[in-house]
């Protein structure tokens, strides 16, 4: 029998899911307009792995494929893992990097809401450290024609450099490693814009719009974006202040890599991170500082995903720490 | 004058459906050929029943005394004939059955002697007894004795009128309201003086100007002595919650398992009021109530109904459309689907909503939880509800309630708004009576083990008594015999072993009295009237399991720290 409330306002997974990929569009927009068209490309191969495998996986597990696949949150995860992605990874490493999000991340872990990981995260840290230097490749912004990408992607040979540069945090990274040059002298270069990625400075304004739609719409809260990026700011900006020649601003950080699809989409994934409201703000923080840290000190040029991962494995404690007052509790309430 | 609102935490807004009722005035039902009478008006207490079969009734005469300090007082709604007095199925959930009088009406409807009551001749003590002799409960839902609630009369600064509806369809109070306004505002001023409240504060929910504009009217013709203020609440679904209205209105939060009292706010119902009104002027005792009837149906309106009318004799009044599959009493909220149509009406009983697979389709399929926290933003208890969902869906019980599941007022927003559909509300439920259920078993164990114990004694007594006997015996027989300092010895221990043995008894008794007393668990007192009636029906059941072993009082239903929550509707 159905017990009470009878009634229950129209939400659906699959209406939350599709608003996180309609928030997504305008940064897929400006992607495809300034970067490459080939993304689109990258988008439907992801897509559709994604669904079959999903749907592959449900067979095995002997669960109804219809509510799982109409949930579009394997699409949502294919998306993000691809805008990680260069644009010109060839088909199988995306289709990789999928495999890896859908089934082993989510599907062996127990299905949609029981991952402890953020799925397109661990895709992206198993893709760079198995292919590092098909991950490093990231062509100049617009310089390659949709033809080319299109071969690049389909595996055509790749002239490595030819058609790629490295990404505005790489190219900084490096330069700064060298030790002969500031970053005055490094943003000369050609691979960066006014205050980022050439061309690639722009995607961020399209996610930050996708970003305050989903804000908007309810369904994602301040908290984590707030944090994140505050926290990116504070440390980078405090380090940039005492030796501005060493090391990047602020805007330079949050306009660069993956942040602010990070900020709005990726650490905001409501089964692998904090629940809790102060649990986002310090989860989201720690992702921040974290990945300013690998940004700047570590192995890796973008340090995002391993920051996501290390505070994911944090979730259960910060919840467990930060569960808040119930009603009655708290002493302030009482005038 | 502004006053400054306060906001509680989540809340929904389901569609309001009230329009379908709200324009129809109150009429009275028509006099049903049988009346059943539950003696228990809710879950708390029954009434001792002092009529019998074949005997003849007056309107209003009492025919179950109150008993027991929740008890209140039941009379017969109509004139007519006790025609028996037996187990009648109960509108709850579980199908509770309870003693109730059947009356057959005599079509004169004929009252007893009513007399109003004069306060000002009489002391609060007296006032007391005769709202509880009226049977005058709490009409919001819970049915909470109101005599209780109003308490010592001391310390009450504010009284809440609870006037919000909050739940979807209801419109019984809003009806009352606007109709009868000048009896609830009397009946309010009454209740305000017995408390010795310094302020009224009347809360309605902003979708209902009419009642606002009724009630403001009405207070301005009562020229009451102390400050009285009708407030228009934001319609935000729980507002009308006891403790959500009195945050509004007041700002003060009390917590799961405290009384308003103790913070200086209480509340009450608006139809307590009215009942009230009736029972202090008029004499009249509570034997009817407004209940509206809704829904999938093509003449809804609200009713001035008996109580212990059968709900099936109402439904021809709204017209229940043909694809009408259920009936639901209460809200679609909180209230739950008739299984028999025979219950009766009872003073808690405020809306019948005829249900429809159109009007009430049943939940998509669920899904996994995806934490996304929509759950958590809507519930007024400040609870995580996701985080209660798993732990009791993996019955890790004790984890739940680490995580306040008895503060859960089961107001079903998170089951309202789970994108996944999960059915959160039921699985609290079922935890609920998991641990109830746990705890009547360790209790009934411990009894047992007191028992055992208490019997392991008076066994060891008996032994030592016999062996003491034994020992006098031996040796007066040997001191008869000689008298030898050894013997003495022998003789005084016998003696002494008096004492040890009452004080080992009273010990027994002692230990046994406590663990009675803590058989109360923490945090299951302040308990929703649906989750008692959950106790008294496990507790039936472990009764009869048990093979009838002794009945014991159940800790929570006899506690003082009983809410009386006024659950809205
Ligand atoms: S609303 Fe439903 S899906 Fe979301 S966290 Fe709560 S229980 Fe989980
Ligand atoms: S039913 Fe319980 S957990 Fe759910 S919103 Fe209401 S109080 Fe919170």
């Amino acid at each position: 029998m159905i017990h009470s409330p009878y009634v229950r306002k129209p939400a659906s997974v699959r209406a939350v899911m599709g608003q996180v990929l309609l928030a997504l569009l305008p940064g897929v927009a400006i992607y495809a307009w300034i970067v490459g068209a080939g993304i689109l490309v990258n988008l439907a191969i992801a897509t559709v792995v994604a669904l079959a495998a999903e749907a592959f996986v449900l067979r095995l597990r002997k669960r109804p494929l219809a509510p799982a696949l109409g949930d579009l949150s394997a699409v949502v995860t294919a998306w993000l893992v691809v805008l990680c992605f260069p644009l010109i990874v060839p088909w199988w490493v995306t289709t990789i990097g999928v495999l890896v999000a859908i089934v082993a991340v989510k599907h062996l872990y127990g299905g949609l809401g029981q991952n402890p990981f953020n799925p397109a995260m661990v895709a992206y840290c198993c893709i760079i450290i198995a292919y590092p230097s098909l991950m490093a490749q990231w062509p100049p912004a617009g310089e390659l024609d949709f033809q080319t990408q299109l071969n690049l992607i389909m595996g055509g040979a790749r002239e490595i450099d030819a058609v790629t540069g490295a990404t505005a945090l790489d190219a900084m990274r490096t330069g700064l490693r060298v030790g002969e040059a500031n970053v005055a002298v490094i943003l000369e270069q050609n691979a960066f814009g006014a205050i980022g990625g050439r061309g690639y400075e722009w995607i961020p304004l399209g996610y930050i719009i996708g970003g305050l739609f989903l804000l908007a719409r309810g369904i994602i809260t301040w908290h984590m974006p707030v944090a994140f990026i505050s926290a990116l700011a504070a440390i980078s900006g405090a380090l940039w202040l005492v030796n501005p020649d060493q090391f990047a601003s602020p805007l330079f950080h949050l306009a660069t890599g993956g942040a602010m699809l990070a900020a709005f989409f990726i650490i905001t994934d409501p089964v692998s991170g904090a629940t809790t409201p102060l649990g986002k703000i310090i989860f989201a923080a720690g992702i921040g500082i974290l990945a300013y840290l690998i940004r700047s000190f570590g192995a890796f040029p973008e340090g995002i995903a391993f920051a996501v991962l290390l505070m994911n494995m944090c979730v259960p404690l910060i919840d467990l720490k930060t569960q808040p007052a119930v009603f009655g509790q708290k002493r302030s309430r009482v005038p | 004058m502004i006053r400054k609102l306060f906001k509680f935490h989540g809340g929904v807004h389901p569609e309001p459906h009230k329009s379908e009722s709200a324009t129809a005035a109150i009429r009275p039902a028509p006099m049903p050929s049988e009346l059943v009478v539950p003696l228990r008006q809710s879950t708390r207490a029954a009434a001792r029943c002092i009529v019998e079969v074949g005997q003849h009734v007056l309107k209003g005469q009492r025919i179950g005394e109150a008993e027991g300090k929740l008890g209140t007082a039941v009379h017969a709604p109509t004139s007519g004939e006790v025609i028996a007095i037996g187990d009648h199925p109960m509108a709850h959930p579980s199908g509770l059955t309870a003693p109730a009088v059947h009356i057959r009406p005599d079509g004169l409807d004929q009252w007893i002697d009513l007399t109003p009551f004069d306060y000002d001749a009489n002391d609060r003590i007296s006032m007391l007894a005769n709202l509880r002799d009226a049977g005058i409960v709490g009409m919001g839902g819970a049915a909470f004795p109101s005599h209780i609630k109003l308490g010592t009369g001391i310390g009450i600064e504010t009284l809440v009128i609870n006037g919000a509806e909050c739940e979807p369809w209801i419109t019984c109070d809003d009806r009352l309201m606007r109709e009868r306004g000048n009896a609830v505002i009397d009946g309010a001023a009454i209740l305000a003086e017995v408390i010795g409240a310094r302020r009224v504060l009347i809360g309605i929910e902003d979708n209902k100007p009419e009642a606002v504009e009724s009630m403001r009217k009405a207070v301005a013709e009562a020229r009451p002595a102390l400050p009285m203020d009708v407030i228009a609440v934001p319609s935000l679904y729980p507002a009308g919650g006891e403790k959500q209205l009195i945050r509004v209105l007041t700002g003060i939060e009390i917590p799961h398992g405290k009384l308003g009292g103790e913070f200086g706010v209480q509340c009450f119902n608006t139809g307590t009021a009215h009942a009230v009104h009736r029972a202090v002027r008029f004499g009249e005792p509570l034997v009817s109530r407004i209940v509206t009837l809704t829904g999938n149906a093509d003449t809804p309106g609200n009713y001035e109904v008996l109580v212990g009318t059968p709900i099936q004799h109402l439904l021809p009044l709204m017209g229940p459309r043909p694809d009408t599959d259920r009936f639901l009493l209460g809200g679609p909220m909180m209230g739950f689907a008739l299984t028999d149509l025979s219950v009766p009406i009872v003073k808690g009983s405020n809306c019948i909503i005829a249900a429809s697979p159109t009007l009430f389709p049943p939940p998509p399929a669920e899904l996994p939880c995806i934490r996304c926290g929509e759950c958590a933003r809507a519930c007024p208890a400040e609870l995580q509800p996701f985080e209660l969902y798993w732990f009791s869906r993996s019955r890790n019980f004790g984890k739940a309630q680490e995580y306040h599941l008895f503060d859960c007022i089961e107001c079903g927003c998170c089951s309202y708004v789970c994108p996944s559909h999960i059915p959160l509300v039921d699985y609290y439920r079922f935890a609920k009576s998991e641990i109830w259920a746990r705890e009547r078993e360790s209790a009934a164990a411990d009894q047992a083990r007191d028992r055992f114990e208490f019997r392991n004694y008076r066994q060891e007594r008996e032994k030592t008594e016999k062996a003491a006997k034994l020992a006098a015996k031996a040796a007066e027989t040997k001191a008869k015999l000689a008298e030898t300092e050894g013997v003495d010895n022998k003789v005084q221990v016998a003696d002494g072993s008096e004492d040890p043995k009452k004080a080992l008894i009273a010990a027994a008794l002692a230990r046994a009295k406590q663990q009675k007393a803590a058989i109360k668990p923490a945090n299951t007192d302040n308990l929703p009237p649906e989750a008692e009636a959950e106790i008294a029906e496990i507790e039936a059941r472990r009764q009869k399991a048990l093979g009838g072993s002794e009945p014991k009082p159940l800790g929570v239903l006899t506690t003082d720290n009983n809410g009386g929550e006024d659950k809205q509707s």
